[in-house]
């Protein structure tokens, strides 16, 4: 008991003391962030100084009417007069409040002249982000959780940004009106960055709207929140805001690499490079459901399975299609061919599978339109 | 061996067959207090686990089944029945009836409950594992998405709305027929008003979750989409219908608990219910508004600003009339008579921190904060503190304040008091730095956080640790109280206690009223 006491103590001292612990809302960096953080701080004022009053006429009661001090009770029991003007006072203060809520949401409704468009799909248990072009030539890339098993599993110490890292952040201008068209796959997500006050539903067959203006260039973090299965916790949103110039840059970068990669998949790999980059895509892609050591878990294990070590062609089809009804997703929209190849030469020969089968990008060309 | 007309049953049949309301309240009350440690347990595996970052003790999918079993359990399984049961002890006593208008149902309606939830709880052990969608249960997660298991916790929903829907038109038929000569609707004591209040929303909403749940059911056995947009259907929609249910609940499982607090506040402040009209208004209000505002728990899915309007001013509204009752409670206390037994306790504490997750509701409520703290911890927060510090506070000192009535044995008051305090504190460790973890960014329904929440969610662990054992504490007062508690045989059992159930004997007799009573005094009045 006195344990669990001091530890009490030492918890609340802790949380009080330490700088790090934020206890309020960020008024981020938008200018409806700072509208909604205003807002919010108006209406929690306006809570406290009622409770206030409320409650030092309980506790005034509870002090001076008790009976052990000899107080006896009065009979009254109702007046009209008083209960009209307790209804009446909090409404007028509730129209005082509506006042700003309305303008602030009306501003957050405000989806129009966006100069860039976001198509942000949630994933079981990953964004994509497509960036919509006029010319028809997007950039679309996936961004998984990048903290490693270890760390979670607690067997390496954590980095600062825990649970919040991912391979590919979001990357969008500065001073830019951005528009998002939030949508998803599978089950239902939502898209949440706090210091954007950002957040919408991502919901499979229906598209959102939502925008952000960011001012000032920084890496900016959120989560999913709408609980989306098993790795709810695991899908972070990372987005980077970098100058219009630098934007420009990374765009032309991506379409490059994009270039790079098609021309890659129409070469022959070796049989290392093809296992090496298949690890890497199994554990972002296959391994939080098919087992680090392929040994199983929500999904079927992969080593020994007889769907992997059996007919190519069955085996390429569940990968790239997935299976209706069940967490197996179609990978052919998150994998470009020489990824799907890679990590399919990867599961035939990890984990005691050695089929000696090696997968081409060729092989694959047709399945894949990512 | 007396005349059995007289005296219960004996052995298991008494239980089993019996249609005497105090019986079956007994039941309700015990069966919602071995799902109330059920749930609790749940919820100490997922503070266990949340005590720090990274994953300790369970495995994510399986923490997924603790919050969504943790939430079942909780709601339908400890806190509805025990209303009931509190219900089917106490209103034919305070009506002056001699029983529920419909004995053989009232019997039924309870003994459905317990395979209800033995299937719910069977789930756990099923391939595929426990239902892992959330209490809230949305599609597609908990339809194409689903494990098996699905199918048997939509047929416990079913067999718990039948067992809610039959209670309910019996607490309806028992309150509009069988009051004792004298008795007007506005003499009625507030506990039987809010509880008729709340028959009639759980007769209202009961079948529009039957209706949802069998929704799920045709989508993932027979093919319709009514939730699934690939076939035509709607995700959306399944919120809009589980919310229309969702809503009123929250009144359903807070209304008899202000009806509770109605009745021991005016008993220990030796003085009559301050604005008892109002208070009936007050309800009424309550309930009517609880059908309008649904989908301020959908501010995020992308509704037209018109809808988020209508429904941020159609909740704020309800201030109003929650206002009401938490300022006649308090002008109740004022200039009477008070002193602080365990009941008190537990109503001041009701007081006090239903009226803080109030606050929270407000704020909660203005659509455009609503996006920043939607889905986080200030939301777990903000309900916690009107389902735990509102309904299972109030339940507590319901408890406290009936049982000696009951059994005509005494509960230790000081054992009681260390409880209130016990719990009152770990309640708020629990609780309150939930709200500073949300509005710092943390989502809930999460089994595994980031860095910057760790303090405080070390706090709230502790703190339910504490909570959760303060709850043994107060099963055990109750067992001893019944056991082995001092006798009392004052009819009063406490000096400033009005209405009709404190004019029987204590203990209250096998049956009550075979002879109505003749009312000529109002409600609550000395």
């Amino acid at each position: 008991m006195g344990r669990i006491f001091s530890g009490v103590l030492l918890a609340l001292f802790a949380s009080f003391t330490a700088a790090q612990n934020q206890v309020n809302m960020s008024p981020g960096v938008t200018e409806i962030g700072a509208d909604i953080f205003e807002l919010h701080m108006l209406i929690m004022w306006i809570c406290v100084v009622i409770g206030v009053a409320v409650f030092a006429v309980m506790f005034y009661s509870i002090y001076a009417h008790r009976k052990s001090r000899g107080h006896e009770a009065s009979q009254f029991h109702e007046s009209t007069k008083v209960e009209i003007a307790w209804t009446v006072v909090p409404f007028l203060i509730l129209i005082g409040m509506a006042v700003p809520a309305t303008s602030t949401l009306l501003e957050v409704y405000d989806n129009d002249e966006a100069e860039l468009d976001v198509l942000i799909t949630g994933h079981q248990w990953k964004w994509k982000y497509e960036y919509l072009d006029e010319t028809g030539e997007n950039i679309s890339f996936f961004s998984n959780l990048t903290t490693p098993q270890e760390e979670i599993y607690n067997t390496e110490a954590k980095g600062d940004h825990y649970l919040l890292e991912v391979d590919e952040p979001l990357v969008i201008p500065t001073n830019t009106k951005v528009r998002f068209l939030i949508t998803a796959n599978d089950v239902i997500h939502s898209w949440w960055v706090p210091e954007l006050a950002v957040k919408r539903d991502a919901i499979p067959g229906f598209i959102n709207e939502a925008w952000t203006r960011v001012p000032q260039e920084g890496i900016y973090r959120g989560q999913c929140t709408e609980l989306c299965g098993a790795y709810h916790g695991f899908m972070p949103v990372v987005v980077h805001a970098v100058s219009p110039e630098e934007f420009q840059a990374w765009q032309a970068a991506k379409r490059g690499a994009a270039q790079a990669e098609s021309q890659l998949a129409m070469q022959t790999l070796s049989a290392d490079e093809l296992m090496a980059q298949g690890k890497a895509v199994y554990e972002t892609s296959c391994g939080a459901c098919h087992g680090a050591q392929g040994e199983g878990g929500i999904g079927n294990a992969i080593a020994g399975s007889s769907v992997v070590m059996g007919d190519l062609s069955q085996h390429m089809a569940i990968v790239a299609k997935g299976v209706a009804g069940t967490a197996m997703q179609a990978f052919d929209a998150q994998l470009n061919e020489v990824e799907l190849a890679a990590v399919l030469t990867y599961q035939r020969n990890a984990f005691g599978n050695n089929t000696g089968d090696i997968v081409q990008p060729g092989d694959v060309t047709g399945m894949s339109n990512g | 061996m007396g005349d059995h007309h007289h005296g219960p049953a004996t052995g298991v049949t008494r239980w089993l067959f019996t249609t005497n309301h105090k019986d079956i309240g007994t039941m309700y009350l015990w069966f919602s207090f071995a799902m109330f440690l059920l749930g609790g347990f749940f919820a100490m595996v997922i503070r266990a686990e949340l005590f720090q970052p990274g994953m300790q003790l369970v495995e994510p999918a399986f923490f997924n089944q603790m919050t969504t079993l943790h939430g079942l359990v909780m709601v339908f399984g400890a806190i509805m029945p025990s209303f009931v049961g509190l219900a089917n002890w106490l209103i034919p006593m305070m009506i002056g009836a001699p029983d529920m208008a419909l004995p053989r149902m009232n019997n039924w309606s309870f003994w459905i409950l317990p395979p209800a939830f033995l299937m719910l709880a069977s789930t756990l052990f099923m391939e595929g594992g426990a239902p892992a969608f959330g209490w809230t249960f949305y599609a597609p997660l908990s339809t194409t998405y689903a494990p098996p298991s699905v199918t048997f916790f939509i047929f416990a929903i079913h067999i718990l709305g039948v067992s809610s829907i039959m209670g309910s038109i019996n607490i309806i038929a028992t309150v509009m027929n069988m009051r004792a000569p004298g008795m007007t609707y506005m003499k009625m004591p507030m506990f039987v008003w809010t509880w008729l209040i709340t028959a009639f929303l759980l007769v209202a909403v009961m079948p529009v979750l039957a209706g949802a749940v069998t929704m799920m059911l045709m989508d993932i056995h027979f093919g319709t989409s009514f939730f699934s947009a690939a076939g035509g259907g709607d995700p959306v929609l399944f919120q809009h219908i589980f919310w229309f249910f969702g809503h009123p609940e929250v009144y359903i499982i807070i209304l008899p608990a202000f009806g509770v607090v109605s009745q021991i506040i005016p008993a220990f402040s030796r003085k009559p219910l301050f604005g008892y009209a109002s208070m009936v208004y007050a309800t009424a209000s309550i309930a009517f508004l609880s059908f309008v505002v649904w989908a301020h728990h959908m501010y995020t899915v992308g509704m037209p600003v018109a809808g988020e309007l209508f429904f941020m001013y159609a909740t704020m509204l309800i201030a109003v009339p929650t206002g009401v009752k938490v300022f006649n409670w308090i002008s109740t206390m004022w200039r009477g008579s008070l002193s602080f037994e365990t009941p008190m306790l537990f109503s001041i504490g009701f007081l006090v921190l239903f009226t803080l997750g109030g606050f929270t509701g407000l704020m909660l409520s203005i659509a455009p904060a609503d996006f920043q703290y939607h889905d986080t911890y200030f939301v777990v927060a903000h309900f916690h503190y009107v389902m735990v510090a509102g309904a299972v506070f109030s339940m507590t000192a319901a408890i406290y304040y009936w049982l000696p009535k009951w059994c005509g044995r005494m509960y230790s008051e000081s054992m009681g008091k260390i409880h209130f305090w016990i719990s009152f504190i770990g309640f708020n460790i629990t609780f309150f730095p939930q709200h500073f973890v949300g509005l710092a960014g943390m989502p809930r329904r999460i089994p595994d956080y980031a860095l910057q929440f760790a303090d405080f969610n070390m706090m709230s662990s502790i703190g339910a640790f504490i909570y959760g054992a303060s709850q043994l504490l107060f099963l055990y007062n109750v067992i001893a109280t019944i056991v082995s508690g001092e006798r009392v045989s004052d009819e009063k059992v406490w000096d400033g206690a009005e209405g009709l159930e404190w004019t029987v004997p204590t203990p209250a007799p096998y049956h009550t009223f075979e002879e109505p009573p003749l009312v000529s005094k109002p409600a609550g009045t000395f």
